[in-house]
Parts: structure tokens; C-alpha cells; sequence
């Protein structure tokens, strides 16, 4: 039997979740439907740049303008999301005078506050600017957490009734004839919050409208109905950097290139990117010499890159889109703009529309578009209020920031608690149980984990999204275990031990891409923590054949062991009458 | 001038802790010396003696360390030392750690609980973690702290019963009276024992060691033996655990912990007890930042005109020196031990191209490509965590070629290369048996040369 719904959005990234929020609150009924996580496409594998438009304010001032408005509406709907930096667009010696002079003048004709600064100037306020940098722009660009914004738009979106379901990868679009009408999934674990080694079932999801927005995989979704959309995916490296060299965003002012990127995030800096088109979303190379030319290159605007830490690297996939016929070969010259593809219109099938195309910075402003012409195709008259309605966290932080205590933890931990929580932070650290730092390197507490553990269920890359917990210099090694430990009781052993080991296999995965020097080392120490200490590579638990493991071979203690202090002194190993069963060493 | 011993020792570890040791003892009145730069990892180590647990095609967990020796591939540092003194080194240990440690009375390995929850095969393990085996039969109640978040108590029973421990385990999750912030450190906790401070309870103050004891015995069901991860004192171990076990009527054991660990710091302690007593003189806090090479007093000519035509014309230290906050201090001695740790301890060190030994620059096979030093599964194979230096039987480092690369110079320790002591579960071991091999054979060539 089917399950019925509205409103079926295909996706958990910025736009699936923004398209989610924007219907739900104008009372649509909503379900959203995740292969993985929520940010597990694109959307978790960005730079972290809130746009000011500056970047395009050249090339693309149609995109630069939408950019301006909506870092201003982010900052007021999604503040406990966006780190206001600024932004500077360095020139170095050898970049162009007539460049430098255009992006100028682009962002005052698209409204983007400019300042030009003398190299000097621009080295006081990023000290680690290389000498000869000649001088810079500054903009107000920002660093934006995208896990935090997409959690937050998803959670709103449950808050005024939408499905949101994770892990449940759309397996076929329903069609009839010339009409789509919804989907089958299947579930990893079942519906609801996933829990590991829970078996998986499949259902049928029907929906007077469905929006793909699937972003890199819209081509695969497409397909399943015979739909051809001609989404052009385009992979950039990232690599993170284990502290902020800088805390200004840096960019280098030149037509375009790569290499050309460091945002400040959070505890970090992440160096981007490149653009080259790949085939396959799902699979493409990872290569050393990507990473290379980001510290190679970068180094020539910041210098000390060249010697500092990385942590891990990680590639994201544009999901880039041009209209038929338009031939462009370089995908850095494809437009950065969106596409709305409704099939009845392009393809005589009704019933659902793809988007394509667009950035993360302007995701509020794509929702609210197709949300109308969703609306539109429904005949429900209703309006956007997402542009005027903070998001959960972001609530009247400035009063309630006023009004906080620091619940009992040490101030550096309570401030970034408090950051990333915004105005849920009473509501979650308000507690009466004992709350340790679970995750040394971000500061993040067991109040937190459990939490973000009752949004998303057993996954800790769920929990590691909506928490940064595992996310510091030492990539897990020192806290996955114990964001583990988090899951018991609700969730039994075995379900945790698979757990624990996604999360760090995952947490692997990225770090794989920083193994040099100190990361090199950390690799070792977080090897030696959970092979040596814990035999985790090793554990008789998991093992096929159980209880192969023969304990009474191995040494079972000496049967003369210390003496009571309350004088009760008796031989270890001799209680309880398993005197016989004394392991091989006692003989 | 310089200042003048017969084995100098780079390293403040348990192989460098070894070598100091075996060197002292294996000549009368030898002068030794240790020099050691930064804190040793024993603080992020169990404490755990773990000789050989699996063999390098991942068999096990083995119940004899000391069958699968001979085994073992041409390269392994067991191999390049032999059976025999690896025997003789956990034996010197024996000697040196007395009743710290246990496990001595068999060749079998021992299954210890992991705080982690499963089991790992280990050959000597602290007294502490004697009544805690997992290959031991006996019940036992864990139990873990609210604000210690590194160990879940219920879970690691489950873990263990899913690990087929033949032995029920229960397991609770208490506050440990006396602790009052969410976030103290593990030092606090056995401080707080060590000196039995006065905490306050429901029942008024008491002494924190009875205020446990009561918390605990309060959810004791008759088990034998209860486990606590490893905070029960530092100094003062031994009597924290007679007085809680006299309290409960049952054994008291520690769970191995990570960093930081208390039992890893004890027996660094006990260590460097026994270099004092072996008149080892101890330098901490000082890095060798450089050496000198050349001939030497000790290399007359005639030696080596023979060494030329043996393939063993390598060059010898004349000094290294060291650097004393800012002062810097050539230290001459006869023979070398190189025991500076591997990647974690900064024996080994790399860079995006290369990887290499940054005192000596001694050899390190590596691939050229770093996407060649791992692989995908974090627990495969993997090339980095074998990096080290390729020693010949006489543990002394060889160049590319296969000579060695000084005359005096030994490796020790984790800073060899060849074996993956995380997967065999034969860190300690290795550490010890190349310790005790290069110091004892330092000592006996300096002997000879003086």
C-alpha cells in the first residue's frame, strides 16, 4: 500500500531541504526523501563560502546581485549558521590592473559594499598575506556552516509537518503514461531514523507534485523515467586545514582559476577548489596532485600553507546544467545560475519538475521560486515567508544570548556550544545530567550528541554533521568511540559497533588525503588507539564464527594472587567451582 | 670538550628505557646515558606488554606468542634479533617491573578486556589488571563513571558477551562521589583516591576511597570481581585497589584505558625508578639536534682497512649534540642507540615527498607516491604503519644499499620499520626485545673498546 503525500521532494541538500521548509510552511503537505544524509550530495562537500556576489560580480551580475540579497537575508534568518567574516579579494603582482578595476566596479553596479585596501592595509588584517600582495578588495563575504543551515531548514520543515526521511534511496519513479506520479524507495533500516543492521524494506510514496532536486544525480532520477536532463556534474577538491590561517575570507582577484579559495570555518580553513567535469557523481578520481596544487598555488597568496598541518581533503560535485545546444566546454564558463525543468512543459510529462544548476547561497531564493511554481501547478494560493522567518536556533538570539549561563561547562566549550545550538542552546544543554566533553577537539557535549542522536537515530555521520563532534585535528581517532558510547542504551550493541565503525571508516576516507607530518602521525596514534588499545581490528565480535575464540587456552591469571586486605585471602580463579576449566597457563 | 659516556641513548620510551638499562647492565660501571626530548608515548599506551597477539597474516589471536617467532618474515624485528632474545628481554622485564606486573607464570597470552568492550591478547599485564581477565572465568561487575564518557560500562558487557567471554558481565553507570566538574581529568579521579580525600555523600563525608566502595557495593550482585576503568590511583595504585576490593569483598580491576593513560604513566614511572637505580643519567626535555661524523679514537686504521673489504666500512658518530634550552652540548660516546619512536613519537617523520629519520637521516623505505603509503580500509594492510628504519642483526640501521649506515649507531623500538605492531599487537614486545638486544650489545662492544 502506498503512502500519500502532496508534495514528494527528491534530495536532502540545501534545495531539497529549503523546498521542504518554504512548502511546509505554506502548509503543503511534505515528504522528503535522502539517499544518505542530509547534506551527503553537494551540499556537505562545499567550501563553506556565504557568497557575498563578489565572485561573479564580473562575469555573472544576474547571479552577484542574488547573492548580495540573500547573504543579507541569511544573516537575519540564519545567523547562528553564518560567521560574518568579510571577505578580500587580494591582487597580487602579476594579476591584472584591469581586472581588479572591473570587479570593482562590478560589485558597486550589483550593491555589494567595496573597500579597496593597500597591500599594507590588507596585511593588517590578514597578517599571513604573502609580502608582495599589492593590494585588495574587501567584500562582505562569510563562512556559512551548510550541515547547521540544512539541518535547521529540514528540522523546520518537521516542525510544521513535513517527512523527512534519510537513507531511503529512490529506486523507481511511478509513471503512467504521461504522468509521474510518485516513487518507490527503499529504506535502509525502515522508515524513520536510522538504525544499523535493522532490516530494510521498500515503499511506495505517491504525490500530486514531485521535485527533483537531486542536484549532481537528477540525470539518474531522470532516467527512471525516461526522462532526459542534461546536468553536467563538475568535481572540486577541498582541503581543510587544521587551524584558521587566516579568519577573513581570501580570495585571489583574477578572471578565474583554481586554486583561487580559503575560507575560514568554524576551527578551520578550507583551501578550494577546482572545476572539471566527471561522468559519474558517485565515481570519480581523488588524486594527491589536486591536493598538491591547493597548497602549491594558495601558498603564493599565504604563505605559511606551504608548511602548515592539513587534516583531510574532500571533493564535491556542482550539479552544472546548461540548455541544450549550448555547447560550453570549459565548465568553469557554464553559468553558476538555476534551471527549473518542468517535464510537462519540456518532455508532455506531467507531474514533476527537475531543478538543476544554482549555488548554495542563493539556495532560499531557488525554493521559494519552484515552491510557487509548485503552488502554482496545485492551485494553492499561499506566499513565502521563509525570507522573514528565522530558522530553529536562530530565534531572537541577541536577547536570549543576553540572558544565557554557560550551564555549568568552561567558557570556551559554552561558546561554541552556543554557536552552533544559536537559540535552541538552552533547550539542549539545559540539563540536569552529568554533560562531559564527548569531543575534545570542537568542544562538543554529551548533551549535544544525544540531541542530534534522538533527530537522526544510531548514524553518527548524522550526528557528526549536526555537531562537528569528530570533526577536529585528530579526525575521530580520540572521540568516535565515545559519540559511540552515546548511542547505548537506546540502541543495542551490535547496532553501535556497526555504528562506530561507519563513522570511522568515513572519518578515514578524507583523512586519507592529508597523510603527511603531523597528520601522518595522528593517522598512527588513531591506529594504534583502536587496533592496539581496543583490538577493534581484530574483535572476536565480529567474526562469522562467533564463539570460535577458545578462552580456556589463553592465560586465565596466576591462581595465587594478591592477598585481601580484609584478610580474606583465597586463590583467584578457585571461586564458583570452574576450577576445571582454568586456562592452560595454570597448568 | 665534550661530555663523554660509553651508550649514549636517544630516546625516553620503553625501548630507550630498555636499552639504558640492558646497556647498564650488562658491564660493570658502564656509563650510560639517556637524553629524551618530549613526553614518551607510554602516556598514550595501556600499559600493556603485548609481545605477539597475531601473526603479520592477521592469525589469531595466538596463544603462544612465542610458537609463531620462528616464523616470522625475513625483516621482522623478532626475526632480526631471534627467539632467544626476545625470551631473554620479556625476561629482563620481568626482573625490572617485579609485582607491578603479572603474566610471567606462562607462555600463554592472556584475553584482557579493551575499553572498547572486546578482548585483546597480551602477554604481561599491569597487577592492576590481573583479576580482570577475560580468560578468566569468574563473573565480574564493570563499572563505568557519568562523567567519563571514554567507557560505557553496559555496553562493554554486551561487547564481551558478543566476544563469546565465558563469564557473564554486568554492567552500571554511576557518579563518582567526589567529582564535581563534568570535565576532570582521569588525574583527578585517582587523586582523589591516592589521597582519599574527604568527599561529601548522602551519608555525610567520608573518605572518597569508601564513598565508591558504598556507590559500588550498592549494585554489587554477588560478582566476584569488579572492574573500573583505569583511574584507581596513581602513586598510591596498589592501595586504592586493596582498599576498595576489602571494601566490596570482591577483586578490583582496571580496564585499559587511551590517552591519557594512568596505567601507560605508571609504568613509565617504574622505569625511570629503575634507570636511577642503574645509575642511568637522564637528561629529559633536550633534543639531539645534530651529530658530527668522522673517525674517532676508536676506529684505528687497521680496522678499517679490514672493514673496507667486508662491506662494512660505515662511518661512525663521533658526537651528536644536544640541545639544552637554547645551550648546545656535544655528548660523545662510544655506541649510539637510536630509540626515538616511530611516526607517533617522532622517530619517524614525513613530509608530502618523503619520509624520513631526522636525527641521523638514516634510511626509511618508502614509496615514492604517498597514495602508495596507505590503503582504503582503515584497517587493511597498511604500508605507513610498517615505516621505519631496516636494521641488519645487529639492529644496527642500514643505508639503501644494505650497510650500515654508522659503525655505533643501534635502532631500537618503534623507529624500526618492517612489522605493523598495531595489527600484530606486538608493540611492547618489539620495544623490549630490541631494546634489551641494542643496549646489552652496546654495552659489550664499548666494553671491549675501552
Amino acid at each position: 500500500m502506498a503512502n500519500d503525500t502532496e508534495v514528494l521532494v527528491l534530495g536532502g541538500g540545501s534545495t531539497g531541504c529549503g523546498i521542504a521548509r518554504d512548502l511546509a510552511m505554506r502548509g503543503l503537505e511534505v515528504t522528503l526523501v535522502e539517499r544518505g544524509n542530509l547534506t551527503d550530495g553537494t551540499t556537505g562537500r562545499m567550501h563553506g563560502l556565504l557568497h557575498s556576489g563578489g565572485r561573479y560580480a564580473v562575469s555573472d551580475q544576474a547571479s552577484a546581485t542574488e547573492c548580495i540579497e540573500e547573504n543579507e537575508i541569511l544573516r537575519d534568518i540564519a545567523g547562528h549558521c553564518v560567521e560574518l567574516t568579510g571577505g578580500l579579494f587580494v591582487q597580487r603582482p602579476e594579476d591584472s590592473d584591469d581586472y581588479f578595476r572591473e570587479k570593482l566596479e562590478g560589485c558597486r553596479d550589483c550593491g555589494i559594499p567595496a573597500r579597496v585596501l593597500s597591500g599594507r592595509e590588507a596585511r593588517e588584517v590578514e597578517p599571513y598575506l604573502a609580502n608582495d600582495v599589492k593590494r585588495a578588495i574587501e567584500v562582505p563575504d562569510g563562512a556559512v556552516d551548510p550541515f547547521r543551515l540544512c539541518v535547521a531548514n529540514a528540522l523546520d520543515a518537521e516542525n510544521h509537518g513535513a517527512r523527512i526521511e534519510t537513507h531511503a534511496e529512490v529506486v523507481d519513479l511511478l509513471r503512467d503514461g504521461d504522468d509521474i506520479y510518485g516513487v518507490e524507495v527503499r529504506h535502509e533500516s525502515g522508515p524513520g531514523n536510522r538504525t544499523h543492521k535493522a532490516a530494510g524494506t521498500t515503499e511506495e510514496i505517491t504525490a500530486d507534485y514531485v521535485v527533483n532536486a537531486t542536484g549532481a544525480w537528477a540525470g539518474q532520477i531522470g532516467a527512471m523515467a525516461d526522462l532526459e536532463v542534461e546536468v553536467r556534474p563538475s568535481k572540486g577538491v577541498m582541503t581543510i586545514m587544521n587551524v584558521r590561517q587566516v579568519d577573513t575570507v581570501i580570495n585571489r582577484c583574477r578572471p578565474k582559476g583554481d586554486a583561487d579559495i580559503i575560507v575560514p570555518h568554524e576551527t578551520t580553513a578550507i583551501l578550494g577548489t577546482t572545476d572539471e567535469e566527471v561522468s559519474d557523481p558517485d565515481d570519480y578520481p581523488e588524486e594527491g596532485w589536486e591536493v598538491d596544487q591547493m597548497i602549491d598555488t594558495l601558498t603564493e597568496l599565504v604563505p605559511i600553507l606551504e608548511e602548515a598541518r592539513t587534516i583531510r581533503s574532500f571533493w564535491g560535485v556542482r550539479p552544472l546544467y546548461e540548455p541544450p545546444g549550448t555547447g560550453t566546454q570549459d565548465p568553469t564558463d557554464i553559468t553558476r545560475d538555476f534551471f527549473l525543468l518542468d517535464h510537462a512543459d519540456r518532455d508532455g510529462v506531467s507531474g514533476m519538475s527537475s531543478i538543476v544548476g544554482g549555488k548554495f547561497t542563493t539556495y532560499r531564493a531557488m525554493a521559494e521560486e519552484i515552491s510557487d511554481h509548485v503552488c502554482e501547478k496545485l492551485g494553492v494560493r499561499a506566499s513565502c515567508a521563509t525570507a522573514d522567518e528565522p530558522l530553529p536556533g536562530s530565534e531572537r538570539i541577541e536577547t536570549l544570548e543576553a540572558g544565557m549561563d554557560d550551564f555549568g561547562l568552561r567558557s570556551p566549550v559554552a561558546r561554541r556550544s552556543k554557536q552552533r545550538l544559536g537559540s535552541r542552546a538552552s533547550e539542549v544543554l539545559d540539563t540536569d545530567e552529568a554533560n562531559p566533553v564527548v569531543c575534545q577537539c570542537e568542544g562538543v557535549t554529551r548533551a549535544e550528541v544525544c540531541d542530534a542522536i534522538d533527530q537522526s537515530g544510531s548514524d553518527l555521520n548524522a550526528v557528526r554533521i549536526r555537531t562537528r563532534a569528530s570533526m577536529g585535528n585528530c579526525q575521530g581517532g580520540f572521540c568516535c568511540q565515545n559519540m559511540a558510547n552515546e548511542l547505548h542504551p537506546a540502541y543495542d550493541e551490535e547496532t553501535v559497533r556497526a555504528a562506530l565503525d561507519e563513522l570511522y571508516q568515513e572519518r578515514w576516507k578524507g583523512e586519507r588525503h592529508a597523510l603527511w607530518g603531523e597528520q601522518l602521525s595522528q593517522a598512527m596514534l588513531n591506529y594504534a588507539l583502536h587496533a592496539t588499545t581496543m583490538n577493534r581490528d581484530r574483535d572476536p565480535a565480529n567474526e562469522d564464527e562467533g564463539d570460535g575464540l577458545e578462552y580456556d587456552n589463553f592465560d586465565g591469571g596466576r591462581p595465587t594472587a594478591e592477598t585481601r586486605a580484609d584478610g580474606g585471602a583465597r586463590l583467584r580463579g578457585e571461586t564458583g567451582g570452574e576450577d576445571s576449566s582454568r586456562g592452560r597457563g595454570d597448568r | 670538550m665534550a661530555i663523554e659516556d660509553d651508550v649514549l641513548v636517544i630516546g625516553g620510551g620503553l625501548a630507550g628505557s630498555m636499552a639504558a638499562l640492558a646497556a647498564a647492565d650488562a658491564i660493570d660501571d658502564a656509563r650510560v646515558r639517556l637524553v629524551t626530548y618530549k613526553q614518551s608515548t607510554l602516556r598514550h599506551a595501556s600499559g600493556l606488554i603485548d609481545v605477539l597477539g597475531y601473526t603479520p597474516d592477521g592469525e589469531g589471536p595466538l596463544v603462544d606468542p612465542f610458537d609463531a617467532l620462528a616464523d616470522l618474515p625475513d625483516g621482522h624485528p623478532y626475526e632480526r634479533v631471534g627467539s632467544e632474545a626476545v625470551r631473554e628481554g620479556l625476561a629482563f622485564f620481568d626482573e625490572i617491573a617485579g609485582d607491578a606486573y603479572a603474566g610471567a607464570h606462562t607462555d600463554a597470552n592472556a584475553l584482557v578486556p579493551t575499553h572498547g568492550g572486546t578482548v585483546k591478547p597480551t602477554a604481561r599485564y599491569p597487577a592492576s589488571t590481573a583479576a580482570g581477565l577475560a580468560s578468566d572465568d569468574r563473573d565480574a561487575l564493570l563499572v563505568g563513571f557519568k562523567t567519563l564518557p571514554d567507557f560505557e560500562a553496559p555496553l562493554a558487557a554486551e561487547h564481551l558477551a558478543a566476544a563469546g567471554a565465558p563469564f557473564s558481565a554486568r554492567g552500571v553507570t554511576i557518579s563518582f562521589p567526589g567529582i564535581v566538574r563534568d570535565d576532570a581529568k582521569v588525574t583527578r579521579y585517582a587523586h582523589l583516591l591516592d589521597q582519599d580525600e574527604s568527599v561529601a555523600t548522602s551519608a555525610g563525608e567520608t573518605g572518597a576511597r569508601e564513598a565508591l566502595a558504598r556507590t559500588v557495593g550498592a549494585h554489587l550482585e554477588g560478582e566476584p570481581r569488579v572492574g573500573f576503568p583505569a583511574v584507581l590511583g596513581d602513586e598510591h595504585a596498589a592501595e586504592v585497589r586493596a582498599a576498595l576490593s576489602a571494601a566490596l569483598g570482591a577483586d578490583v580491576f582496571e580496564i585499559p584505558m587511551g590517552p591519557p593513560s594512568l596505567p601507560g604513566v605508571r609504568l613509565e614511572d617504574l622505569l625511570y625508578a629503575a634507570l636511577e637505580d642503574a645509575g642511568v643519567r637522564v637528561t629529559s626535555g633536550v633534543p639531539v639536534v645534530e651529530y658530527e661524523a668522522g673517525d674517532t679514537a676508536g676506529a684505528d686504521p687497521a680496522d678499517e682497512a679490514v672493514a673496507a673489504d667486508g662491506g662494512s666500512d660505515a662511518d661512525r658518530i663521533d658526537h651528536v649534540v644536544v640541545d639544552r634550552h637554547g645551550a648546545e652540548i656535544p655528548h660523545r660516546a662510544e655506541q649510539y642507540i637510536l630509540a626515538t619512536g616511530g611516526l607517533v613519537g617522532k622517530g619517524v617523520r614525513s613530509e608530502r615527498e618523503r619520509v624520513f629519520e631526522p636525527i641521523f637521516d638514516c634510511h626509511v623505505p618508502h614509496a615514492a607516491d604517498r597514495y602508495d603509503w596507505f590503503v582504503d580500509d582503515a584497517f587493511g594492510e597498511q604500508p605507513y604503519a610498517r615505516f621505519g628504519l631496516e636494521p641488519d642483526r645487529e639492529l644496527r640501521p642500514l643505508d639503501a644499499d644494505g650497510d650500515p649506515e654508522f659503525a655505533n649507531l643501534r635502532a631500537a623500538g618503534a623507529v624500526l620499520g618492517g612489522y605493523d605492531f598495531a595489527a600484530e599487537k606486538s608493540g611492547a614486545g618489539v620495544s623490549i626485545a630490541t631494546g634489551y638486544v641494542a643496549g646489552r650489545r652496546a654495552a659489550e662492544e664499548a666494553g671491549a673498546g675501552r
